[in-house]
């Protein structure tokens, strides 16, 4: 067990071991991603209230859910780094940053498509809506953050700091829709009781949540690995990669 | 199926034009976040195989300079 955690913050044995898992794992997003959209747009019936513009339910809720879910890493993975000054800790926290930007933008960016033609608007300011830009606010607060510190460390505690206080808006997120009158509808996927949602229209969003949720770890891994290569280029395991490359 | 006619489906009963754009950007959004950490690794290896071989010719014309 503690050897595991030795190799855990050992940056040769970490980036080997994410080259490993990115060779199958890359190939199983990609081929889930693309099931689960033509699942979902060519092969489940119509909402009978909101027709086909329900079809965005299969990115929409996803990237939400990962959006979330991401945070909770990049926020963990701070206060390790802070608490234990553990180095790898804040690479996890610096490569998770982007790629929650990304997937917290597309929720909105689809969130506001779906919004036009349901409420016949793009944009309210609505506690979920606006408990998520703010989720966006985060993300790209830590990504500018890390960029304008000069010294690394520092801005690894600056960053970490911010994600941990950036938590309280998490709950807030998940409560928004119960908590204040909202256009946004609530959860249709209850892990206690029945949901709301047919299996139909489940069994693919369901494929679409695991496939973003392993489009995540693809991303985090490739971003970790190519953090890990810039922070060790003066180090030989760094430099004897770079030369099979340059031969091969 | 549940579309009939290619037609249907880019259609979508009217519903194609919020639909498939939101599809499309998504995916241009994902191909970008794959693609970005590739190449700034490849670039990142390229710069320091240059690095490493205007070393090792360093390296060599030292100690030929010293015989």
């Amino acid at each position: 067990m503690w050897t595991f955690f030795h190799k855990l913050g050992s940056p040769p044995w970490l980036y080997a071991i994410a080259g490993a898992i990115l060779r199958w794992l890359v190939p199983i997003t990609l081929i889930a991603l693309i099931s689960g959209t033509v699942w979902g747009l060519l092969f489940t019936s119509p909402d009978f209230r909101q027709g086909n513009s329900y079809r965005i339910i299969y990115i929409h809720v996803p990237a939400a859910v990962v959006a979330l879910a991401g945070y909770y890493v990049m926020a963990i993975a701070g206060a390790i780094s802070l608490i234990w000054r553990m180095k790898m800790a804040d690479v996890v926290m610096k490569a998770a940053a982007p790629v929650g930007a990304a997937l917290t933008f597309i929720a909105l960016l689809t969130g506001a498509i779906w919004g036009k033609p349901t409420w016949g608007t793009w944009w309210v300011w609505d506690a979920r809506i606006t408990s998520m830009l703010i989720l966006l606010f985060l993300y790209l607060g830590v990504v500018a953050l890390y960029e304008s510190f000069d010294n690394k460390e520092a801005a690894g505690k600056a960053c970490a700091v911010l994600s941990l206080v950036g938590m309280v808006n998490i709950p807030i997120v998940y409560k928004s829709v119960d908590w204040w009158y909202s256009l946004h509808q609530p959860a249709s996927i209850k892990f206690t009781g029945e949901s709301t949602i047919d299996s139909s229209m489940l069994y693919p969003l369901l494929l679409m949540i695991a496939a973003f949720y392993a489009l995540f770890t693809c991303c985090l891994l490739m971003n970790m690995r190519a953090e890990l290569l810039q922070r060790e280029s003066r180090t030989q395991w760094v430099k004897r990669i770079a030369d099979e490359k340059g031969r091969g | 199926m549940y579309f009939n006619t290619v037609q249907a489906l880019l259609m979508m009963d009217g519903h194609g034009v919020y639909v498939w754009p939101a599809y499309l950007i998504t995916a241009v959004i994902i191909v970008m976040l794959l693609v970005a950490p590739m190449r700034r690794r490849s670039r990142l290896l390229q710069r320091l195989a240059a690095e490493v071989r205007r070393a090792e010719r360093k390296t060599v014309a030292g100690v030929r300079g010293g015989q």
